[in-house]
């Protein structure tokens, strides 16, 4: 407890310093709260006081003790990009500053806080997004048509990953928990047999967009959030992702994160300039990003680092790879199995 | 007389202590995880009531489907195999029903709230059922 005290003082220091330099205010006593959020990296939510009135604000930012891994692009990265896609329409928080090592604050950056809802239950169930829910696919389809079609030239470095090459991948990491998953390896050859051709043109892809890293209002979707799987590849990947049953939250009827239909979103795909993709090219990536949710639940009955304890959540989501085998058995029998 | 209480009926009540007593007095991150903590003991329990009656199914199962009398373990690594080659494939009906009611088996007992569980069983999620606790993440 003292420790966590410590960095919570030291922490609000750096952050007084930071804020004040910028320009932006001092902080507002007391508002620095951490929000629940991923092990590895730490969501602060704060105010600043300005001359203007207070400022609501986020900090995203690796804990002290955390390595960045090999799979998730750098936070001044995924800066770079929520900022670069911003400038394209796509609804994203004012980054307004990324952290350096003179800060001492470790690495991230401040962003604006875009007030609205990210718990996917409630985006799903609370009758204040009642009228809007039906709106949502159709937003979706037409904010990936817009990150899609940020233009490559004005990109940081990102690695190129299709289809083949994330198989590859999975099968490896599939290998190295000892496979034993006759569910997984006929998905992994229905996937290998069924691969769609390499677009021409690879294009930015947000690797994660999904209820639960959009911020809702009663007028829609505000922001996209978790920029840090961000890659080049096939813009499927992006519409099949969001269709993961995972991620319709108990509404199994309603594919597009548990609000909408695939049809929708693809007319808000085309509607926002997208080109045409086909439902059957969806269901692809939905069976291969369904067997990417699975290999990641198999990875969470791991500790988070060699020696750390395994925690009882991790381990009870290790227990999900269960609900991917049967979605991957449900999409391959519609499939008709060719 | 029999006196000792079965074990499931021992995680049944530490289950109902934490959730009537304990977790009524905390909130936040320890809410949060009481809850899952909760959801794993009662997933334990399920396990210790359907674990063996489903591995006897599926052995009888993969028996029949690979013709052969091995142990379990010996006969869930054949199927990958033979999966993997392509010596056994998806389209044969055999197949998918055995993978089919594996997955339903394995999900009783993982995951009874699961979507796509309660359709594969006929059954619907009540619209205010909260789910498995860690969805959210």
């Amino acid at each position: 407890m003292s420790d966590q005290l410590s960095t919570y003082v030291a922490l609000t220091g750096n952050l007084q310093t930071l804020l004040v330099r910028l320009g932006i205010g001092n902080l507002r006593q007391g508002s620095l709260q951490r929000l629940t959020g991923g092990a590895s990296k730490e969501t602060w939510a704060f105010d600043a006081v300005g001359p203007a009135g207070a400022v609501p604000l986020i900090m995203r930012r690796f804990s002290a003790d955390a390595v960045p891994s090999d799979s998730v692009i750098n936070p001044e990265t995924e800066a770079f990009l929520i900022r670069r896609a911003g400038e394209c329409a796509v609804p994203t928080p004012g980054i307004r500053h990324i952290l350096e090592p003179g800060d001492d604050l470790g690495r991230g950056f401040l962003s604006d806080r875009i007030e609205g809802e990210t718990l996917a239950r409630r985006i799903l169930r609370n009758p204040e997004f009642a009228e809007i829910r039906t709106e949502l696919a159709f937003e979706c389809g037409a904010i990936l048509a817009r990150i899609h079609a940020v233009p490559r030239e004005d990109l940081p470095p990102l690695k190129t990953r299709f289809a083949a090459g994330q198989l590859y991948e999975l099968y490896e990491s599939y290998q190295s928990f000892g496979g034993g998953s006759a569910v997984f390896e006929a998905a992994f050859r229905w996937l290998r047999e069924h691969m769609p051709a390499d677009a021409e043109t690879p294009r930015l892809v947000h690797g994660d967009f999904r209820n639960g890293n959009l911020i809702i209002g009663v007028d829609g979707i505000r922001a996209v959030l978790d920029w840090e799987l961000a890659h080049l590849g096939d813009p499927a990947e992006d519409l099949g992702w969001i269709t993961v049953n995972s991620w319709r939250f108990g509404e199994i009827d309603k594919p597009v994160g548990g609000f909408g239909s695939v049809e929708d979103m693809l007319e808000g795909y085309r509607f926002e300039g997208g080109e045409a993709i086909d439902a059957q090219t969806v269901r692809y990536w939905r069976t291969l990003g369904t067997l990417r949710w699975g290999l990641i639940c198999r990875s969470m009955a791991r500790p988070a680092r060699p020696g750390a304890p395994l925690t009882v959540e991790r381990a009870m989501i290790g227990r999900r790879i269960s609900e991917t085998e049967l979605d991957l058995l449900d999409i391959l029998a519609a499939e008709g199995v060719r | 007389m029999n006196g000792h209480p079965p074990a499931t009926e021992l995680l049944a009540s530490v289950s109902r202590f934490l959730r009537d007593e304990l977790l009524p007095t905390l909130s936040g991150a320890e809410a949060f995880n009481l809850r899952v903590s909760i959801n794993a003991i009662d997933l334990v329990s399920r396990e210790i009531e359907q674990q063996d009656a489903a591995d006897k199914r599926e052995h009888r199962r993969l028996a029949k489907l690979l013709d052969s009398y091995a142990e379990l373990d010996v006969l869930r690594k054949q199927l990958c195999e033979k999966i993997a080659r392509g010596d056994i494939m998806l389209d044969q009906p055999a197949l998918r029903e055995h993978l089919r009611a594996t997955s339903i088996d394995r999900l009783a007992i993982d995951q009874p709230t699961y979507s796509a569980y309660l359709a594969a069983i006929g059954r619907r999620r009540p619209a205010e059922a909260g789910g498995n606790e860690t969805a959210e993440e």
